[in-house]
């Protein structure tokens, strides 16, 4: 049960910090999207983020921090059976089911649908 | 003379409610983190599936429900509500990439949503990927993975 408090705190906690990012600066989504990932991929660092997931769980997942997280995770894995190799044979282990249903979903609906302005 | 005009400039532009903006972005956020952990556990249910599995499976609901939902023009009336408890998440990546290729279908197949999709995403992808090298360089050669 603390689970679900755990995740709202986490979750609401990091789209505070960007919509006051937001708010008080010049920079847009992208920016802080991008900020985040490097983020996500340091706190990878000594499993923190991991420690993270477990206290949190879904709350973890689906900030884009995770997707830096799962990037370093999945190099870091391979790199360590293969050596420095595994960081470019690794780096996209975890996060390919994301990244290439994303493609395809906005390909096909792309074709299905017109713009709404 | 240049901070006249700044302060004529700050008294003038609409004023967004931070504190407010601060606080939806909160509650949704984490509301949105709450549910995510709810069909987490409902995966592992019904599916029989293992945590770290159930997650993916999670994370795919959310692109494929943020891309329809940007299909239907509703996303942006959700986001113009709920600021960014709906960017940061996964679901912002999957919204950027399908708007992306909705605006740029009229230029074409390939030089339209071939070249357009990662117009937005392209971003996350590319600092995510460096980040990872620099970090993951450091950790193996200076503190051994």
């Amino acid at each position: 049960m603390e689970t679900y408090v755990y995740a709202f705190l986490f979750c609401g906690f990091v789209c505070m910090i960007s919509q006051v990012i937001l708010d008080n600066t010049k920079l847009t989504p992208g920016h802080v999207t991008s900020l985040f990932v490097v983020i996500g991929a340091f706190l990878d660092l000594a499993g923190i983020y991991d420690k993270i997931v477990l206290y949190c769980g879904a709350g973890a997942i689906i900030p884009i921090t995770s997707f830096g997280h799962l990037l370093i995770h999945g190099a870091m894995d391979v790199a360590a059976e293969n050596g420095i190799m595994g960081l470019a044979l690794g780096i996209f282990d975890l996060t390919s089911a994301g990244i290439s249903v994303a493609v395809v979903c906005a390909f096909i609906l792309a074709l299905i649908f017109k713009p709404k302005h | 003379m240049d901070d006249k005009y700044l302060d004529i400039v700050d008294k003038h532009s609409p004023k967004e409610d931070r504190l407010k903006n601060a606080i939806v972005s909160f509650i949704a956020g984490g509301m949105l983190g709450s549910l995510s952990e709810l069909l987490l556990r409902g995966y592992m249910i019904w599916f029989n599936l293992p945590r770290k599995e159930a997650g993916v499976v999670v994370i795919l609901t959310l692109i494929i429900l943020a891309s329809v939902l940007t299909a239907f023009g509703v996303f942006d009336v959700c986001v113009s509500k709920f600021k960014s408890a709906l960017i940061i998440p996964i679901t912002g990546f999957a919204h950027s990439m399908t708007a992306a290729a909705l605006e740029y279908r009229k230029e074409g197949l390939v030089l339209g949503i071939g070249a357009n999709i990662f117009k937005l995403a392209g971003t996350v992808i590319l600092y995510g990927i460096v980040s990872v090298y620099i970090f993951g360089l450091i950790r193996m050669l200076v503190m051994g993975g």
